[in-house]
């Protein structure tokens, strides 16, 4: 027998979580159960055995490189994206310059962070592809013939280049708070006390938006790791990256292998929440001093 | 020549001149506070000896040095903010020794010096705190101690104890007293607050609206004001109107009293001053002006009770001290005040 | 000397901006030979699956809005209301479409929604519809949620509530007619979010094989030349509008705020 008093409360509070039920049976059935189904998925045989082999199998070079490949677009793109919206946002916040500069950028910001997909494709082929605007101005104008130098929009670099467009305005919405709060005391502190401009940045200013910046790279990273529609869009599958190579696996299994297929998406699975937990602690971390 | 020289100082902000004409000579271990509204110039005063701001015109010179033009980071200065200003990144510890390592001091002494300021400021068990583990009254301790760390010729004090409560603000202007009489350092000290400024300054200089408006010590600023402001600003001050009878002689008439104020005076009207505790409830020995009033509030704030009382020409507030024998009139009664002629200030505009 | 770098850091962003936008339009309009005209517009408007896809997705956002409101509304109230100690668990769950990867999502609808399992939402065109519009409104939860939730807590959640009870109002009242006033600019911003991802989203609904405006787009790209550049411009006029509208309402009910 219970005792008598935690009765009313204990079915108090059942009820209260009744509250969100809809909201639970949502969630579970719409994102949690269908990404645990794939995830179970990469580790069971046809059969329904529990197996290591699909996983294992991800390791055969050519999916290896769709992955580096992916890899290594996500980092160049979130890397650079981070530098360049740095260096913006650094400007509008610390740079002098006009005052109304700064709410136009963050709003525009906005949208263009949120303009990605299809759409950004034809966009960037109609700038740098084979007939493109700046393409064509670079090979009229100067005789410069970017295919002749080794570009394509449809390359490494191209990929790269159009993910850039979300990604900086991205990094300047999340980096433009940070360096609000880089507060002047700091800044005057560190002068009174004999270090220089760049021995503050260095010694002050730079520690404290590390985390920042850190997690940014790492939210920019998965942002574009996931980002399927620009790139089917301005590449069609010439360029294997895993989450082309997936489309194609889920629409025909072009791997021959419907459980190779789970565990590729479980593969992306880990990268992006290793990316984004990296980012929430870092952000966890940056927030403790600053609260 | 003293030890630091303002001389002739002045800053304007587009048409605004914030600091007009600001001269002060402030001698080697002195404790100087700018004492002011707020808009009044005094934290542009501190800022342009600091080096963030530059003066318009004017020469600041600290030991015969010509500090204008001289970046702020090399003038070897010590300055505390009133928001703490600490580095959220960096340890108690790094903190203090942040301008040592700047220094190039190495190690051994740098650890040595840290560890004499965080026991000079009584936080010597809190070297590897961050800053957000701290109370204000710890940080902004810190922050003194990051100040002092590197020896600066001068100490500058923005408003330091404005952010902190009540009670720890009386406890630090005491520790920070102390301690700056204890190194010696030269020290300019910024505040709107009177009490403060009178009960840890060498000097005082009263500012408003970009003119320093008197130089003193807390006992001349507080007991011979020169002008209004000063009177107004520093302490409580009852104004009365009084009529003068006889300019040459300084004989004037107070709601019916007759005070004799020894000195020449214009003819018409004046407006005196007095400060609430040179006035006596009753009548005593060598207050020779006598003014009947009525009482029209008790505040008992402890060891003094602050009584109002009307006297026809001006409400007047006045002391007294408390006594177990002797409990305090109660409004509406009949009191009779007396105060001394040469307590009574004379008014500039 | 920082205001120069600053000056050149703006300018690169901006051209990095500019360009791409300057491009495509300026190749939209380049359909006929040696001359600007509208004639990309023209043949896209007038293509009747552009007519029919576009309707299917608004029709689609705006149905994701309905549903969104519904489900996001109540729940982010009566976590605020009476279960704060849920809030870090129901946060984490809405953060998680942004790090799971919708493709990986709609895989597993296409696994777990077969025309062989408990629920063959697949089977159908209704159901595949229905389970689209569900998907939508996971891809938008993270937008949709956070908006509420800052709507509400600038709102006294529990007194309104006290004050609605004693006057009589039971919980769809309470909900309807006294939180839902009250946070509205804050679902219209999270309305226009919904509406912007639908609107432009292409993984999901290829996948599941729904003819809307992404796939449209994207196999548009693939076959013409023009006609893809005038729709990016529409595309993008889209997004601006949405994130134009959110800044209009949120100022608007600032007015209406300082003027209380």
């Amino acid at each position: 027998m219970q005792p008598p008093t935690p009765a009313p409360s204990r079915r108090r509070l059942s009820l209260d979580w009744l509250g969100i039920a809809p909201f639970v049976a949502f969630v579970a059935l719409f994102l949690i159960l269908p990404t645990m189904n794939i995830v179970l998925g990469a580790f069971r045989t046809p059969a329904g055995d529990y197996t290591l082999a699909n996983v294992r199998g991800l390791f055969t070079p050519s999916i290896m490189a769709s992955y580096w490949i992916s890899i290594k677009i996500s980092l160049a793109s979130a890397i650079l994206g981070c530098l360049i919206g740095f260096s913006v946002a650094a400007a509008i916040v610390l740079g002098g310059l006009p005052k109304w500069i700064r709410s136009p950028m963050l709003t525009f910001s906005g949208v263009a962070s949120n303009f990605a997909g299809v759409p950004l494709a034809f966009a960037f082929l109609a700038t740098l592809g084979p007939v493109g605007l700046v393409t064509v101005f670079l090979r009229t104008q100067f005789g410069l013939d970017l295919r002749m130098m080794g570009f394509s929009i449809l390359s490494f670099w191209g990929l790269t280049i159009t993910y850039l467009f979300f990604q900086i305005p991205l990094m300047i919405l999340i980096i433009t708070p940070a360096l609000d709060g880089l507060k002047r005391e700091w800044r005057e502190a560190a002068a009174i006390l004999g270090a220089t401009g760049f021995q503050y940045w260095r010694m002050v200013a730079f520690p404290i938006l590390f985390p920042s910046i850190l997690g940014t790279l790492a939210l920019l990273f998965a942002n574009s790791f996931g980002a399927v529609a620009t790139a089917i869009a301005l590449t069609g599958s010439s360029l294997s990256i895993v989450p082309i190579l997936l489309f194609a696996q889920i629409r025909g299994d072009v791997l021959g292998d419907p459980h190779l297929g789970y565990a590729l998406a479980f593969g992306m699975i880990v990268i992006t929440g290793v990316a984004n937990g990296l980012y929430i602690w870092l952000r966890a971390r940056s927030e403790r001093w600053l609260k | 020549m003293a030890f630091l020289d303002i001389e002739h100082l002045e800053k304007s902000f587009g048409p605004m001149k914030v600091v007009k004409d600001f001269n002060l000579g402030i001698e080697k271990g002195e404790f100087i506070s700018l004492l002011g509204p707020s808009g009044c110039g005094k934290t542009t005063v501190l800022r342009m000896v600091a080096g963030f701001e530059t003066p318009s015109t004017g020469a600041i010179r600290i030991d015969g040095a010509d500090m204008v033009g001289l970046r702020p980071n090399r003038r070897k200065i010590g300055m505390v903010f009133q928001a703490y200003a600490l580095f959220p990144n960096l340890t108690v510890a790094q903190n203090v020794g942040f301008g040592l390592k700047i220094a190039g001091v190495n190690r051994t002494d740098a650890d040595a010096r840290v560890a004499e300021m965080l026991a000079l400021i009584g936080l010597s068990d809190l070297g590897p705190r961050y800053p957000f583990q701290l109370s204000g009254g710890q940080q902004q301790r810190v922050a003194l101690a990051r100040a002092l760390a590197p020896r600066p010729q001068v100490l500058l004090l923005d408003e330091p104890l404005s952010a902190l409560d009540a009670k720890i603000r009386v406890s630090l202007r005491t520790e920070i007293r102390e301690i700056q009489q204890r190194l010696g350092i030269t020290t300019i000290f910024v505040t709107h607050d009177q009490e403060e400024a009178l009960s840890i300054s060498d000097r005082i200089v009263v500012m408003h609206q970009g003119i320093a408006d008197q130089v003193g010590s807390p006992y001349e600023i507080y007991n011979r004001p020169s002008t209004r402001f000063v009177a107004n600003f520093v302490g409580t001050l009852n104004v009365i109107e009084a009529e003068v009878t006889d300019p040459a002689k300084g004989h004037v008439r107070i709601a019916g009293a007759a005070a004799d104020l020894g000195r020449a005076l214009p003819s018409g009207k004046v407006s005196l001053a007095v400060r609430p505790e040179m006035i006596s409830l009753g009548i005593h020995p060598g207050r020779e002006t006598v003014l009947d009033g009525t009482i029209t509030d008790v505040h008992f704030l402890g060891s003094v009770i602050r009584l109002k009382a009307d006297i026809g020409a001006a409400v007047l507030a006045f002391d007294t001290f408390n006594a177990t024998d002797a409990p305090p009139p109660k409004a509406g009664a009949r009191v009779q005040l007396s105060l001394s002629a040469k307590d009574l200030l004379l008014l500039q505009d | 000397m920082t205001r120069i770098g600053a000056w050149i850091a703006l300018a690169f962003g901006l051209g990095y901006f500019a360009l791409p936008l300057i491009g495509m339009t300026e190749f939209s309009l380049k359909m006929r030979r040696g001359v600007y005209s509208f004639d990309a517009y023209a043949k896209v408007l007038a293509d009747p699956r552009f007519q029919e896809t576009f309707g299917y997705s608004v029709f689609m956002a705006l149905m994701t809005i309905a549903f969104g409101v519904l489900l996001v509304v109540p729940t982010a109230y009566w976590v605020r209301l009476k279960l704060p100690r849920a809030r870090p668990f129901v946060e984490f769950v809405t953060l998680l479409p942004l790090v799971i990867p919708a493709i990986v999502i709609v895989f597993g609808y296409i696994r777990m929604f077969n025309t062989s399992s408990f629920l063959p939402l697949t089977g159908t065109a209704t159901g595949t519809n229905l389970l689209l519009m569900f998907g939508y409104a996971t891809l938008s939860l993270p937008y949709m949620y956070r908006a509420v939730d800052t709507g509400l807590r600038t709102i006294d959640v529990a007194t309104l509530t006290e004050a609605a009870q004693s006057l009589g109002a039971g919980w769809t009242v309470i909900i309807a007619r006294v939180i839902l006033p009250n946070v509205l600019v804050a679902v219209l911003s999270g309305a226009f979010v919904t509406f912007a991802i639908v609107m432009g989203e292409f993984t999901m609904a290829a996948l599941l094989n729904r003819p809307a405006f992404g796939p449209y787009m994207q196999l548009l790209g693939a076959n013409r030349a023009y006609e893809p550049a005038a729709l990016a411009v529409i595309a993008f006029a889209i997004t601006w509008a949405c994130m134009g509208l959110i800044q209009l309402v949120t100022r608007f009910s600032k007015h209406t705020k300082a003027a209380r």
